[in-house]
């Protein structure tokens, strides 16, 4: 046990001490903090653009451009409208030189009519502000003209009630699904680059102490076992520690984000309903789906012979972990479809998939745990077998660097 | 005997690296390891560490086999250069020591101990890489008796290094053996072998085809040369019956013979044709046993 723990502590602190650990830790708290913000920074800029959104407006009517303007800031939009005197060609050229970005023409020949003109199709954004704007100027004059009041036509134009229900126990309100949904992307983001990066580390330790021979030493103190399982829990741990640094600054960043993230995008990625439960199944996850690619990757680490075929060899991993991302990204939106459910329950998949399942519906507590089991059992079959694997590749030394040296190294290991 | 292995054999599929190889090695003995490359040395290296297990036969370290359990015993240095080269020295050969069950403390004391003695103090805290190659090895050297073993494996230890450090390392080699070390090392260079080890093996293709006690194998290797340094012509001398080679040299002429009384009689000859300055018998040199026994292509 005593070497386990310098084993242990050595990769923890190595790794923990280089440059690149601890920029990288910065950069993502630093982006944490950038994210949560975000609806606050866009608002400056918001803010400052106001300013500048000027309609121009050329009337052609009765002087409907103060009830324009009322709409306008009815709806909160920012732009304000100036009338101005100059002629079509005139504000034409205009735009041309660069000195507006758009202009409106009102018109009225018996129905109120407008014409929207800018310089690039990138303006039409604002152009569906303006419509809405000029029909409720159209309407408003309707409903005076047919002698309704403002009563009537708010009813005309009350809006119907429609909710969506379903019906399935497991599945949540359209709401809720949208206030778990932002967390859980996070957190599956999360697990997704740690179960990439931290077995990816491992892979690179392995083969630099093998092209660097140092292994031979190492092996010849403590048995190959002990050291792969020792290196996987101290990069673990290293893990662990990364994504609580991670946890702990995007808690803090939400909640000093002055904002309580539920309007506009965040109606939709919502991080109203922080649930424990959600974060504890994201520690448990992402230490299964660590350690099942953790082992898998020690095993791929201890074939190649340079450094420079770490990728190649790791290729086949990295594959398995992208199809799990991108069932578990898609399924964000539908957590209920059929490949999802089947896919929970596959190994190499379940770290991603079936905590999204976890963390978007309320599921029977059976489901995780059947999925869990079935990881258990494969890291234990992986386990068992990356040993026996280990233990001969470490000793491998040649050229080739092909999943089929994995029977050759069982082969030396066994005979050891 | 401190370390035995009996016909150990190792076989890779249908490949024999290894053939019946047996060897007994005394309590603080040095053992020398020469051969070819692919000769078999470091796979037989790998069975007496344990790497590898023999597929015949038993290695046997003071009457156990060698396990994890007994591996802080022992002290290994590789033939391919083996250390991380972005750890620091100390920080390293410290980590090293405590996976041989050395405390922090002890490691600490020794490292510093050994850095002086190689005359590198200063590279304490300095990257392995960034070190020069016979540098390198000295700390290489340091990783492998630094925890004390009793028996010590060095793999080819003086490659690469120029003639001061060699004699240096061979210095802290022989004081570690005068500490009670069983040792056994491989090496290229057959003089080392011959200065430093009492006993040794030639491997070739994984079989032993002269080992002992050096100066039993050059006694029994049966040709001796006999040195005679004259101004008079030697040629007529290699007719002598027993000679069985002659060579001209600039002061006389070398001749091999059969046995020591060829000697005699050459002696007599030399007399009669003038005046002798000089008649040596000589001992073979391991190189020319190595060549008749492996054969010339090697280096």
């Amino acid at each position: 046990m005593h070497s386990f723990w310098i084993i242990f502590k050595q990769a923890f602190m190595t790794k923990a001490k280089t440059k690149s650990f601890i920029i990288t830790t910065l950069i993502v708290v630093a982006a944490f903090f950038l994210l949560a913000n975000v609806s606050n920074i866009i608002s400056i800029f918001d803010g400052e653009e106001a300013e500048e959104n000027v309609l121009h407006v050329l009337d052609q009517t009765t002087g409907l451009v103060p009830d324009l303007q009322a709409q306008f800031d009815l709806m909160d939009s920012g732009i304000k409208t100036v009338p101005t005197y100059l002629t079509e060609e005139e504000l034409q050229e205009s735009i041309a030189e660069g000195t507006i970005d758009d202009y409106l023409v009102l018109t009225k020949n018996g129905e109120l009519g407008a014409r929207y003109v800018s310089e690039s199709a990138n303006e039409l954004g604002s152009g569906i502000e303006i419509e809405n704007a000029v029909q409720a100027v159209h309407t408003a004059l309707t409903a005076e003209s047919l002698g309704l009041d403002d009563n009537e036509v708010g009813q005309l134009f009350m809006p119907v009630e429609f909710d969506r229900q379903a019906i399935s126990e497991s599945s949540k309100s359209q709401e809720e699904l949208s206030q778990a949904r932002g967390l859980v992307y996070v957190l599956i983001m999360l697990i997704y680059v740690a179960v990439i990066y931290y077995p990816n580390m491992i892979a690179m330790e392995v083969a630099t102490e093998k092209s660097s021979r140092v292994m031979e030493i190492l092996i010849s103190s403590v048995s190959p076992v002990k050291h792969m399982f020792a290196k996987i829990a101290g990069i673990g741990s290293l893990g662990i520690l990364q994504m609580m640094i991670f946890g702990l600054a995007g808690y803090f960043a939400i909640k000093t984000a002055g904002t309580d993230l539920t309007e506009g995008f965040f109606s939709v990625m919502g991080f109203s309903e922080l649930k424990i439960s959600t974060f504890l199944f994201a520690i448990l996850f992402f230490l299964l789906g660590y350690f099942l690619y953790a082992v898998l990757a020690a095993l791929l680490g201890s074939l190649v012979s340079r450094t420079e075929d770490v990728q190649q060899l790791m290729l086949p991993m990295m594959i398995l972990i992208i199809i799990g991302s991108l069932i578990a990204f898609s399924g964000i939106s539908i957590p209920e479809a059929r490949y999802v459910t089947i896919s929970s329950f596959i190994p190499f998949f379940a770290p991603l998939v079936m905590f999204l399942r976890v963390g978007m519906l309320d599921l029977p507590l059976w489901e995780p745990l059947v999925s869990i089991a079935i990881m258990l059992a494969t890291i234990g079959v992986l386990g068992w077998f990356g040993a026996r694997v280990y233990r001969g590749g470490v000793l491998m030394y040649g050229s080739s660097q092909s999943l089929k040296d994995i029977r050759k190294a069982i082969r030396l290991g066994n005979s050891k | 005997m401190a370390l035995y292995v009996e016909q150990a054999t190792k076989k890779f599929g249908d490949f024999t690296a290894v053939d019946n190889l047996s060897l007994s090695i005394e309590e603080g003995g040095m053992h020398g390891f020469l051969g070819a490359n692919g000769a078999g040395k470091t796979t037989t290296f790998r069975m007496i560490l344990g790497l590898l297990d023999p597929t015949h036969g038993t290695v046997r370290w003071k009457g156990n086999p060698i396990t994890y359990a007994n591996s802080p015993e022992i002290g290994y240095l590789p033939e391919e250069r083996g250390l991380y080269p972005k750890m620091k020295v100390e920080e390293q050969l410290v980590y090293l020591a405590q996976l041989r069950k050395m405390s922090k403390a002890d490691a600490k004391r020794e490292t510093a101990a050994w850095l002086e003695r190689f005359e590198v103090p200063h590279y304490r805290q300095k990257k392995v890489e960034e070190l020069s190659k016979g540098n390198q090895q000295k700390i290489q050297l340091i990783a492998s008796l630094l925890h004390k073993p009793s028996l010590l494996i060095l793999d080819e230890p003086f490659s690469g290094l120029d003639p001061v450090n060699v004699e240096m390392l061979k210095g802290a080699i022989l004081d570690f053996q005068k500490q009670g070390a069983t040792i056994v090392f491989s090496s290229h260079r057959m003089d080392h072998v011959e200065e430093l080890c009492d006993d040794m093996s030639i491997l070739d293709r994984g079989k032993v085809v002269v080992g002992g006690s050096i100066r039993e194998v050059k006694r029994s290797f049966g040709k001796q040369k006999v040195r005679l340094n004259m101004n008079a012509d030697l040629s007529q001398l290699s007719a002598v019956a027993g000679v069985d080679h002659f060579t001209k040299t600039k002061d006389g002429a070398l001749f091999q013979v059969a046995d020591e009384t060829v000697a005699q009689v050459l002696l007599a000859k030399a007399m009669d044709l003038g005046t002798l300055r000089h008649f040596a018998i000589e001992e073979p040199s391991l190189e020319e046993i190595f060549i008749a026994k492996v054969g010339k292509n090697y280096a």
